[in-house]
């Protein structure tokens, strides 16, 4: 009887399930997406560089194992780039900062940095727009002292960030221990994750690294906090405004459905069937509707909040099954309400009256 | 005859009619806020990645190197170039004033502070009131440092107050309402700052106080200016000196980091502006991935609520094949039903769009309201444009519905088949 009366009435059948199939498609999406936008826009935010440095404390350089300490408690979890430095006097007697690092995590680290050309080899240097223009200009070798010890260096290209790097010359961590014999101050570290998480590797590091000191950069922290809370929030707003539309339009198809086939009901009556029978075959009809656009729906969701996610992060949202029996769910439920009253309205009315077209 | 028909119509059913509204105004008002907020949230995304501080720095033109390392300066201060502070106002009177949220002047010197020994002084803006021409307007590091948190209080700019850096408070250990001796006088600390940076080291002062210490009056080392920037294109890098005069208007009057940069170098004297890209490059991939993430959720919302329309629409129209039967039982031509009924979807979707629109610009304004504590205001431009847009999606909505009831035999559709 159920799936004749989905044949006959194919288009009021199909106009309710597709009205089913886009609320749950929208719901599906909006909270794959909710869950999912949160880690792609902190990726983005990571872009904004370290969230904490580990800095020695009081101009001594670090233990030569803590990079090795933080790379393991950080646990692939995070980048940490070691940074040393000294001041070196030019062949004319400047001042200027050089500052030994690791070139291949320094570029992943601080993407913002715009670089010319990255040095390749050995002896080769990054030098600083503002430093450049000064000590090497036209890309000129450099020959630096530090306590008397002299290096040649070759500029690779220049580095421009509009901040203290621009006055600084980078080298090698190698060539900078080499030539300085001093080893890193500093670590900078960017931590993925939640703040809870960012939190509790600083702990971690504090434990590990006793002889250092561990500072969140909360110049970075608080921001990325901040705008990822108002987005979240404009987001949630979002969803359920949505989520209300497609329930509420739900809601009215399905009620005008069920209300338009009041004369079928009536003939069901007409014939002597129960008020239980035809409230069990309304009920059963709903819950079917309701599974079954739930299902197609779920399926197009899925697709939506993929597509989203490869448009405007460059990354597919992964698919959160857990999701579903929410969906199934809520499907379920909205069409059942749907259900409900018209069954009340039903009930009062004789089969006559309906019949007669009253 | 035909005023009367639609007349009647709405005033006999009336509950098909508020269904098929109330669904059209829901549509209506969830699109309209959802257009707001998403018109909206680049500018109120670019204010709150304001919190990152200053995007844009000026320095003096012939400025000798830093030597600095974490912060800390290792140059004798009095060393290098200075900008004047006279020019400081008129960056409000830039092209783009009204894009400056805030800067904050700095200028560090090194002050005796008598047997607590040497140490960095920062003189800067706490929120200074300028003004230029006939605006007024605060500025400092309050609103361009907005992470640099003070316990106790913030100096007058006027005052000879000081702040504390936390780490510098801690190895002195003084409170605010102590006093510190600086260059022979003595101060008092009206706060403690903590900022993570190289500040926790320093005492921060107003500007005055510390061209005092230096003995320069007026002088300004460097000026951080914080402003809400467009993102940078290909056209942003573009140099302005190869452009032609219309390409050159164009990139002047685009509010991208390298525009502003440009014209704050033209505001203030032997300068030389340029963006701090750690700030001003992934501020830009912050706020088009958010842009960009509303303008698809928009997308998917207008989509929704277009599908939702048109559905509630097409259940409408199908409860009325009987009328159809006997409309055309009674001789009326296609025509004139199909008219009857665009005319009613005509009407019900400029009623539902209009009070949609305002109850979508009503939703707006909440949500601007609760999340970013500043209003989104919905273009009246837009109107126009929804209602439509709503008209449009009902009439597809019962396009369908209305051509499957006229192209019906009258006898099928009066006995209430097919």
């Amino acid at each position: 009887m159920l799936f004749r009366a989905a044949i006959l009435r194919r288009g009021r059948a199909a106009s309710a399930l597709l009205a089913m199939v886009v609320a749950a498609a929208v719901v599906t999406t909006m909270l794959n997406l909710f869950v999912d936008v949160q880690a792609k826009l902190r990726k983005e935010f990571r872009n904004y560089g370290a969230n904490v440095v580990v800095v020695a404390k009081d101009g001594q350089t670090l233990p030569p194992n803590a990079l090795n300490k933080v790379s393991s408690t950080l646990a692939g979890r995070g980048l940490a780039v070691p940074f040393a430095y000294a001041v070196a006097r030019t062949s004319d007697g400047r001042s200027i900062v050089v500052t030994g690092t690791d070139f291949d995590q320094a570029r992943k680290l601080n993407r913002w940095w715009s670089v010319t050309r990255w040095p390749t080899a050995s002896q080769q240097a990054l030098v600083g727009v503002r430093a450049a223009a000064l000590v090497s200009p036209q890309g000129k070798p450099i020959d630096l002292n530090f306590g008397g010890r002299v290096v040649h260096l070759s500029p690779a290209g220049t580095l421009q960030t509009g901040a203290a790097e621009d006055s600084r010359i980078y080298l090698s961590l190698r060539d900078f221990e080499a030539w300085t014999q001093t080893h890193p101050s500093t670590i900078e570290i960017a931590v993925s994750g939640a703040p809870e998480e960012v939190s509790s590797v600083m702990q971690k590091l504090s434990e590990t690294l006793p002889e250092a000191e561990v500072r969140p950069v909360r110049q970075i922290m608080e921001g990325e906090a901040r705008v990822l809370g108002r987005t979240q929030a404009t987001l949630l707003a979002t969803a359920i405004l949505i989520i209300l539309t497609a329930t509420l339009c739900v809601l009215a198809t399905l009620t005008g459905w069920v209300y338009d086939r009041q004369r079928d009901f009536a003939i069901m009556k007409a014939l002597g069937a129960s008020q239980r029978l035809i409230s069990g075959f309304l009920a059963a009809e709903a819950v079917l509707l309701g599974a079954l656009g739930a299902v197609i729906g779920f399926g197009f969701g899925i697709g939506g909040a993929a597509w989203i996610g490869r448009a405007n992060f460059h990354a597919p949202v992964v698919p959160r099954f857990s999701v579903f029996p929410t969906i199934l769910a809520g499907s379920v439920a909205v069409a059942l309400i749907a259900a409900i009253l018209p069954i009340f309205l039903l009930r009062r009315v004789q089969p006559a009256m309906i019949l007669r077209g009253e | 005859m035909f005023v009367r028909l639609v007349y009647e119509s709405f005033r006999r059913q009336t509950r098909r009619k508020v269904l098929a509204g109330v669904a059209i105004t829901l549509g209506v008002g969830v699109a309209t806020a959802m257009i707001g907020v998403a018109t909206d949230i680049g500018d109120k995304i670019n204010r709150e990645l304001r919190r990152y501080g200053a995007n844009l720095v000026v320095i003096p033109q012939e400025d000798t190197l830093d030597v600095e390392i974490g912060g800390l300066n290792l140059k004798p201060a009095s060393d290098g170039a200075y900008l004047d502070e006279a020019g400081l106002p008129k960056i409000k009177g830039m092209f783009w004033r009204n894009n400056i949220v805030g800067f904050a002047p700095m200028l560090p010197v090194t002050a005796n502070a008598g047997d607590d020994g040497q140490m960095t002084l920062l003189g800067t803006y706490f929120s200074k009131q300028l003004s230029f021409g006939k605006t007024d307007f605060v500025t400092g590091v309050r609103s361009t440092h907005p992470w640099w948190k003070v316990q106790g209080a913030w100096p007058n700019d006027a005052a000879e107050d000081v702040l504390l850096g936390e780490r510098l408070a801690f190895r002195l250990n003084r409170g605010p309402g102590d006093r510190i001796e600086i260059a022979g006088h003595l101060h008092r600390i009206s706060g403690i700052l903590s900022t993570g940076g190289a500040e926790d080291d320093e005492i921060v002062a107003p500007l005055a106080l510390a061209q005092q210490v230096l003995g320069r009056p007026r002088a300004v080392r460097r000026i951080y200016v914080s402003a809400l920037t467009k993102p940078e294109d290909a056209f942003a890098r573009r140099d302005p000196k190869t452009m032609n005069a219309a390409m050159y208007d164009r990139w002047y009057c685009s509010p991208y980091a390298q525009s502003i940069a440009y014209q704050l170098q033209e505001a203030i004297p032997n300068s030389h502006a340029e963006q701090i890209r750690q700030v001003a490059q992934n501020e830009g991939v912050v706020l088009s991935s958010v842009k960009g993430l509303m303008f698809l959720i928009t997308l998917a919302a207008l989509f929704a609520s277009a599908l939702a329309v048109s559905a509630a629409m097409a259940t409408a129209m199908f409860e009325r094949r009987g009328e159809v039967g006997l409309m055309k039982a009674l001789g009326a031509g296609k025509i004139s039903v199909a008219g009857l009924f665009f005319t009613e979807a005509l009407l019900l979707g400029l009623m539902g769009g209009l009070v949609g629109f305002a109850g979508g610009a009503l939703l707006a304004r909440l949500i601007g309201r609760s999340i970013f504590d500043s209003e989104i205001t919905i273009q009246p431009v837009l109107l126009p444009l929804i209602l439509a847009i709503a008209v449009i999606v009902t009439f597809a909505g019962s396009a369908l519905a209305i051509r499957r009831a006229i192209e019906l035999d009258p006898v099928y559709a009066l006995r209430g088949e097919g």
